[in-house]
Formats: C-alpha cells, structure tokens, sequence
C-alpha cells in the first residue's frame, strides 16, 4: 500500500474483561483505526484475524476467561506503521514449545495454528514475559511497503 | 452473524450448507455439533458448503479438521465446496488444501463421492 500521509496518528486503548465478546470488540477497534489508517481490504482482513487469533490467546489461554484478570489492548498509527499491543495476566507459556503447525506430523492438529497465522499476517511479531505475570504481544504492519 | 447451518440431502449425499462466521464460540461448537450428529446417524458422505462463509479463523479451521477425522474415522467422506478466496488462501497457507478434497460446482462433488 502506499505511503499514508494524509491520515492523523491515533492511539486508542481499552482494558477488557477476559470474554469472548472482548475479542469482537477488540477486533472491531483494531480495524475501525486500521480504515482510517487507509489500510486495503486486503490488509483489513489480515489485521483482523491476527488481532483476533492474539485476543483469542489473550483471553483464552492467558486468563482462561478468569472475571478476575483484564487485558490490556493498544493500537495506533503514526503514518509509517501500524502497532497493537496485547497483554495479558495470565501463567505464561513457553514460546519456543509451540509446535511447527506446518509439520506432517501435525498437520491435522485441531488447534495450534493462531501464532502461526499472526505471523503470516503481520510485518513484525513479538511475544514479551510481563513482570510479575502475563504475556504481552506487539503486531506491527508497515504502512509503506517493504 | 454468526454461523447458519442448513443441511439438505442430494442422493445420498448430505450437503451443508455454512453462511457465516466459523469462529470460537458459537460458530465453532455449532458446526461441530452438526458433524457429530450426522455421524451418529450413520452419515457417511458430507459435502461443507462452504459459499456463504464470510470468516474463518484458526478455531474454525480447528473445526474442518476435526469434522473431517470425525468423518474419515467412522469410514465416511467429507468433502469441501465453493471455498471463496480468503477461506482458500487460508486452507493453502496452513498447507491443509490438499488434506481436503475441495469442489467448486456441486454436480462435480457429488459426483465424486465413491
């Protein structure tokens, strides 16, 4: 896509309960600023299923849906690039134990398939360990192409 | 909109026809319900409809591949139609594609069923 320069930075961020219809919401937001940010329907449609798929982790299986436990969600824009963030307080898990949902072997795994499909989706993926608990996500999507 | 489910029977073929959002949740559990329970009654030829489906994520695709070792597993065959360009694009990048026998005109995929 091309270079966004007439489009205003903006930052929104919302902390939401740990439930299915906060994942819609989130989705929603993500790409309500992502239309004004001048994203194409095809970059819309990638946005909003990795922010799905990391609310989904988030809510799921970060605070296993606990009333007790929030995520904390971000989005903006500056013109250059395209940032969500998303974290929530939850255990934790090991990132480098996910399996290759790409492998023969697990090609027919119900499940397994989120992380790989946000990857596949954004410029830039990276999963942080919060302190004292918690796992914060960052999706980036440029908005000049590479 | 979530996920609307209508079956009809072609032959014996029993086709469903998905219109929708197969997402965790209600998409997700409704469509696998669906599948359980034409295999319970002994359905063994199920063609996904899938035309009318607006949005899948890795929950529903979770889903297609469960119905289908559901469907595989009790000797039966599953088969896939109409996928549109997201729904394909995600099947190709997960590398399932192939797993699936997918059609593209109704005649043809029931046809193909043995």
């Amino acid at each position: 896509m091309r270079e966004n320069k007439h489009h205003v930075p903006e930052t929104v961020e919302r902390l939401l309960d740990s439930t299915l219809e906060s994942v819609e919401s989130a989705e929603e937001l993500a790409l309500s600023v992502a239309q004004r940010a001048g994203f194409d329907d095809d970059d819309l449609m990638k946005i909003g299923m990795a922010v799905r798929e990391s609310m989904v982790n988030a809510v799921v299986h970060g605070n296993r849906y606990s009333e007790h436990k929030k995520v904390r969600f971000s989005v903006t824009h500056n013109g250059a690039r395209y940032t969500i963030r998303i974290a929530d307080e939850g255990e934790g898990f090991d990132f480098n134990a996910l399996p290759d949902p790409l492998a023969p072997e697990n090609l027919m795994r119900t499940s397994g398939r989120g992380i790989f499909l946000i990857r596949s989706f954004m410029d830039e993926f990276e999963m942080q360990r919060r302190s004292p608990s918690g796992t914060e996500v960052t999706l980036v999507k440029y908005m000049v192409s590479k | 909109m979530s996920v609307k489910l209508s079956t009809r029977q072609v032959g014996d073929v029993s086709v469903v026809d998905v219109a929708g959002r197969i997402t965790l949740g209600e998409g997700s559990s409704m469509l696998r319900d669906l599948m359980r329970e034409m295999v319970g009654k002994g359905q063994k030829k199920i063609l996904l409809n899938l035309g009318d489906v607006s949005y899948i994520d890795s929950s529903g695709i979770g889903e297609l591949v469960s119905g289908f070792t559901t469907v595989t597993n009790s000797g039966g065959e599953m088969k896939l139609l109409n996928l549109n360009k997201r729904v394909k694009d995600l099947l190709q990048i997960t590398k399932l594609y192939t797993v699936f026998d997918v059609h593209e005109d109704e005649a043809g995929a029931i046809r193909a069923f043995a």
